[in-house]
This record gives C-alpha cells, sequence and structure tokens, in this order.
C-alpha cells in the first residue's frame, strides 16, 4: 500500500467521522459545535481533493467554505441567541422510517457503484491546478456565458439578502 | 488493493447519506441546513473523482461553479433563518409548521 492509498484512507475516515459528528454529537447538542465538525469535516475534504490532484479546488474549499460560509454561520448563530436545544419527544415512527429510507440509500448507491463497470482511466495524469483550470474557463468559450450569469448571480444574492434582512418590508 | 474511483464515490456516497440522515432527523433549522452543505459537498467530491478518473476538467469546473453558486444560497437561506426567527422567535422546525395542512 502506497503513502497516497495511506492517506485516502486516513482523509475517508476523518471525512466521514466529522461529518457523522456534524449530524449527530452524542456530547453537545449545541448548534456550534455542529459547525465545528462542518469546518472540520470540509478541511478532511480539502485534503481528499489534493488527494484527487485538484489543488485549485481544495484551496477555494478551504478559503470559501471553511472560511466564508463557517463564519456566516456562526454568525447568524451568534446573532439568534440560541439557548441549549431541550429534548422533545421523538416521534419513533418518523425515526424509523427516515432511517430506514437513508440505509436503503445507501445500499442502493454502493451496490451501483461496486456492482457496474466504471470507466476509469489507469494511470490518470490530469493536474487540476490554477493554471489548468483557468485555461479550461477563459480560453475554451463554452464556459464564458455561465461565468457571467454566477456574476449575476452573485448581485442578486447579495441584493435579495439586503431585502430580506430589513426590519419592515413595505 | 490500490484506491480507484469506487472508493472515492464510496465515501461520497456514505456522506450523502449521513447528510441526508441529518436532514430527517435533527429539528433545528440551522443543523438541517449544515446538513444540506453536507450533501452538497459530497457531490462536488463525486464530481471532482470522476474528474480525475475520467482526464477530463469538465467536472472540476462544474465544482467551481457549485460553489460559487453555493455561497449564494447559504447566504440566502440564512437570511430567510434569521426572518424567520425574527417573526416567531425559534428555530426549530415543529414551530415552523404553518404550511402544513
Amino acid at each position: 500500500m502506497t503513502i497516497p492509498d495511506l492517506l485516502f484512507y486516513l482523509f475517508a475516515f476523518l471525512t466521514l467521522l466529522f461529518g457523522a459528528l456534524v449530524v449527530a454529537n452524542p456530547f453537545s447538542r449545541n448548534p456550534v459545535t455542529s459547525a465545528m465538525f462542518l469546518v472540520l469535516t470540509i478541511c478532511a475534504m480539502a485534503g481528499l481533493f489534493v488527494l484527487l490532484n485538484a489543488f485549485f479546488l481544495a484551496a477555494v474549499q478551504i478559503l470559501v467554505y471553511a472560511g466564508a460560509v463557517m463564519v456566516l454561520f456562526l454568525f447568524v448563530i451568534m446573532l439568534l441567541d440560541l439557548k441549549e436545544e431541550q429534548r422533545r419527544k421523538i416521534n419513533l415512527f418518523g425515526v424509523v422510517t427516515g432511517t430506514g429510507a437513508v440505509l436503503g440509500l445507501g445500499f442502493l448507491l454502493t451496490r451501483t457503484i461496486w456492482g457496474g463497470d466504471l470507466n476509469q482511466a489507469a494511470n490518470p495524469r490530469v493536474i487540476g491546478d490554477t493554471k489548468a483550470l483557468g485555461l479550461e474557463l477563459f480560453t475554451k468559450g463554452q464556459f464564458l456565458l455561465p461565468f457571467e450569469i454566477v456574476s449575476v448571480l452573485l448581485l442578486v444574492a447579495m441584493v435579495g439578502v439586503i431585502l430580506l434582512s430589513k426590519k419592515e418590508l413595505k | 488493493m490500490t484506491v480507484g474511483l469506487e472508493h472515492y464515490l464510496t465515501v461520497s456516497a456514505m456522506l450523502f447519506c449521513l447528510g441526508l440522515l441529518g436532514v430527517i432527523l435533527r429539528r433545528n433549522v440551522l443543523v438541517i441546513y449544515m446538513s444540506l452543505e453536507l450533501m452538497l459537498n459530497a457531490a462536488n467530491l463525486a464530481l471532482v473523482a470522476f474528474s480525475r478518473f475520467n482526464e477530463n476538467l469538465t467536472g472540476q469546473m462544474m465544482v467551481f461553479f457549485i460553489i460559487t453558486v453555493a455561497a449564494a444560497e447559504v447566504a440566502v437561506g440564512l437570511a430567510l433563518i434569521v426572518a424567520l426567527y425574527r417573526k416567531r422567535q425559534s428555530a426549530h422546525v415543529e414551530d415552523l409548521a404553518s404550511l402544513k395542512l
């Protein structure tokens, strides 16, 4: 087993462990704990991206997700001043059927992944660094229109958020 | 056994299932939203894995756009949650059931 394979198992384990702690933490029901574990999940996933030679996306993942998006989450948690969530009566029927449905979906997905013949290169050499992605984005022409549309989308989102967070909507 | 596309896809599928479990089981709106982010990230991981093992950068471009749109979506979603909290003083989904029949 080579070093990248070992690193894959390490990062995959960390990603799934922290992901599980986001969803169900046995020690704390505080949303802040979930947010912190989500940051750790995202960082471990950036490690997986590096193993997949997607260096630019690994950096963007840490900057945008672990940086900007999670800071937004923490700001909102502080703003709402949530108290420790008190336990309410759990709907046993909902829990059982929900877990059953998710387990079924997981079974289907893994069976599809391991049962079919995946078309994959034996010795992949593609490297997603900044230069390669920039060339793909700006010289091929097929991504220029989506790129401009995304910039408009960000503007629309910004205006929408300002409108939503006004005190009195008229 | 060398690590191939299947291994990455399995991790992605498991992460997606974890996120779905969080959306179904948790009752705090913010935690549900974080689980949604987890599912989005699982899809990103699958796309990057496909991109690598098919020697095609289009998958990574897709992830680039998904991250941008996700940032906008998080901003709008959190603004909605804050507006809801102002109206109802609660971030619990069972208190936000006015659309329920």
